[in-house]
């Protein structure tokens, strides 16, 4: 361990620039590198990617290894553990951190196995422990239920971190860093898995992620025609619709809007649940909003002890009062 | 096509919150009284994935589970819908670990059943939400993996699925043998038929010691582990709502709007 130096994080490029969860894990890397004494550096994986490195020096990388390859185009779980295990054994990085994201559970839990290593999932705090200099680990666990902290004594110290769980740094384009390109190096023969084709559920308006605003339904809206009006009052709120998990399983929506432990993480200013009971699963979703905004016809609703203002009775009267009520006042 | 499924009995996730509690003492938690423990739901959604492919291509399900205390009927609920064989590896040395140590046991028990195309998993336990054993075990095996399916074909030797991602899905063809981690959105488990649970009554499981699949004992169960839990604890809630009430529900909701905009929320 005495050899294992730095923080690498390794980054997701979207559409050709640093994906949020990246700068997110840069700001966190930031913060241990302030505690270890330490430097921060991104792998980015991918083909024609190359463009990233000078962002993530932007928000906080000291150095950014880029393996930039046509095999490594699509995600896939042989080439990209191969090729984070290749740089990870060069680079020997004291901590490696990854998003909790469709690539980071993927990659990192694989990676961790590979590199002989421990990795702790979904992490929502990260701290330096000040004699051991070990990683302690905070995530969430039965559904978001309790909390666990979690260390190892095995390097590289590795962790997924939630979106939005930690700060970017402010960009700063005067930073200097320093891009190393490695070769990939790949064998076609060993990657087993191919990526035949890509469904994208395309979203009108605002992204889920992004809104300040959020309107979700619950089991108790009903079938897809009450979404309609959640849909209505979403837009005139400016924000975005989302929902718990069963109006999603019955189809009534589209799966991606799920809010959730295992669906979207939402943390707009207001978030407003309609006839949903408020299970610890949908609130690991969105309980980083500023404010909760809870509709319901259950008085004893969990949904009420994380909502900052509510009302009790039945959504089919009080959602249409609201948004009449709301475009009066707003002028909408 | 022969497939092995891991499952894993765990408390009921969808106990209400104010259920559950937490020993400071044990650092464990404590099952809500009257309420029983379940199959975690993902690990029964990799169940229903593996059915619908013997339903289309026929072939052999065995069901895998690790833990103590495993209560026939609940880790019997896959024979009832449809596997064909349970084995439990059911002994003190083999729990308290971590996703790596129960990942190995498990890799050796799938080692000694030997034959298999597919090996399925939930996409993550519903208590430690850790989502890394079925990495784990492929990484042993040495097998490709495609986590988070909504749907699985076997088509030419291979199998293609559909892998959940954030805004959508892709289509993933995978070599078999493969590892396949299983998502809520590959739809509702069948129920169990009449038939189904009194073969299942009928069926005892198969249970091996660690000495049964040729473990090395210091890689196995809390002597394995190389993550150490240091606290587990409920986090606090300030939990201070304010209920906007009115003449009737139409009123509230007014009032509701009228708040809102009053304190710029809006
Ligand atoms: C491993 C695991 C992962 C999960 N991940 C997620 C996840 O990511 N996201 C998620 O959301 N869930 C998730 N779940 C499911 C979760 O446990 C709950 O089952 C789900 O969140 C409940 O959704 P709900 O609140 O809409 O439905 P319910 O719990 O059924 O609540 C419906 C609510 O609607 C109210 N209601 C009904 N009719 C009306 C009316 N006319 N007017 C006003 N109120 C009304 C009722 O009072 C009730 O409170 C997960 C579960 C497991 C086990």
């Amino acid at each position: 361990m005495a050899d294992n130096k730095g923080i690498m994080i390794i980054a997701e490029a979207l559409n050709s620039s640093l994906a949020s969860i990246s700068k997110e894990l840069l700001g966190a890397a930031r913060k241990l590198a302030a505690d270890l004494g330490d430097e921060v550096s991104a792998l980015v994986i991918g083909s024609g990617i190359a463009g990233v490195a000078a962002e993530a020096i932007t928000f906080g990388a000291d150095k950014v290894f880029i393996v930039d390859d046509p095999l490594l185009k699509d995600y896939r779980t042989d080439a990209w553990v191969a090729t984070a295990e290749k740089v990870a054994k060069q680079v020997n990085p004291r901590i490696i951190l990854a998003g909790q994201t469709t690539i980071g559970r993927d990659l990192a839990s694989r990676l961790a196995f590979r590199l002989n290593t421990a990795v702790t999932m979904d992490c929502i705090d990260l701290t330096v422990d000040a004699t051991s200099k070990q990683l302690m680990l905070t995530k969430p666990v039965y559904g978001g239920n309790a909390r666990a902290i979690f260390t190892s004594d095995l390097y590289p110290q590795m962790a997924t971190v939630r979106a939005k769980a930690m700060s970017p740094i402010a960009p700063d384009s005067a930073r200097k860093g320093e891009v190393v390109t490695v070769a990939a190096g790949l064998d076609a023969a060993a990657i087993r898995t191919n990526v035949l084709q890509k469904v994208i559920a395309e979203v009108e308006g605002i992204k889920l992620e992004d809104a300040s605003v959020v309107v979700s339904g619950g089991r108790g809206i009903g079938g897809p025609e009450g979404f309609k009006q959640l849909e209505e009052l979403a837009k005139i709120l400016k924000g975005a619709m989302g929902a718990s998990r069963p109006p999603c399983d019955s189809g009534w929506v589209p799966e991606t809007i799920q809010v959730g432990l295992t669906g979207k993480i939402v943390s707009p200013d207001v978030y407003i649940a309609v006839a949903i009971s408020g299970s610890s699963q949908h609130i690991a979703g969105c309980g980083g909003s500023k404010n909760i905004i809870a509709i319901n016809r259950d008085p004893e609703a969990n949904i009420f002890k994380e909502a900052r203002f509510g009302v009790v009775g039945d959504w089919k009267k009080i959602v249409p009062a609201f948004t009449a009520k709301v475009k009066e006042l707003l002028g909408r | 096509m022969n497939m092995i499924v891991c499952v894993k009995q765990v408390p009921d996730p969808e106990a209400p919150p104010a259920s559950f509690k937490i020993d400071p003492a044990t650092n464990k938690v404590v099952p809500p009284p009257g309420v029983p423990p379940v199959i975690s739901p993902f690990d029964e959604q990799a169940v229903e994935a593996a059915l619908r492919i013997k339903d289309a291509k026929g072939g052999k399900i065995s069901i895998l589970s690790l833990g103590i205390g495993l209560l026939r009927d609940v880790v019997k609920k896959p024979l009832s819908m449809g596997a064909d064989e349970l084995i439990l590896l059911e002994d003190p040395a083999f729990i308290e670990g971590d996703s790596w140590s129960t990942a190995y046991a498990l890799a050796m028990a799938i080692k000694k059943i030997g034959q298999f195309d597919i090996i399925f998993c939930g996409r993550q336990a519903s208590d430690t939400d850790a989502g890394q054993v079925g990495s784990a075990i492929a990484e042993i095996l040495g097998i490709p993996q495609v986590t988070v399916a909504r749907k699985v074909e076997v088509l030419d030797g291979k199998a293609r699925v559909e892998k959940v991602t954030a805004d959508g899905y892709e289509v993933v063809e995978v070599n078999l043998p493969a590892l396949i981690t299983v998502s809520n959105e590959l739809g509702e488990p069948r129920y169990a038929t009449i038939k189904g649970i009194m073969s299942a009554k009928r069926k005892e499981p198969i249970v091996w010691k660690p000495a049964d699949i040729g473990v090395e004992p210091g890689k196995i169960g809390a002597t394995g582990r190389r993550s150490k839990m240091l606290k587990l604890f409920q986090p606090v809630r300030e939990g201070k709502v304010e209920i906007i009430t009115g003449e009737n529900e139409e009123d509230a909701a007014a009032n509701l709007a009228r708040k809102l905009v009053e304190v710029k929320l809006l």
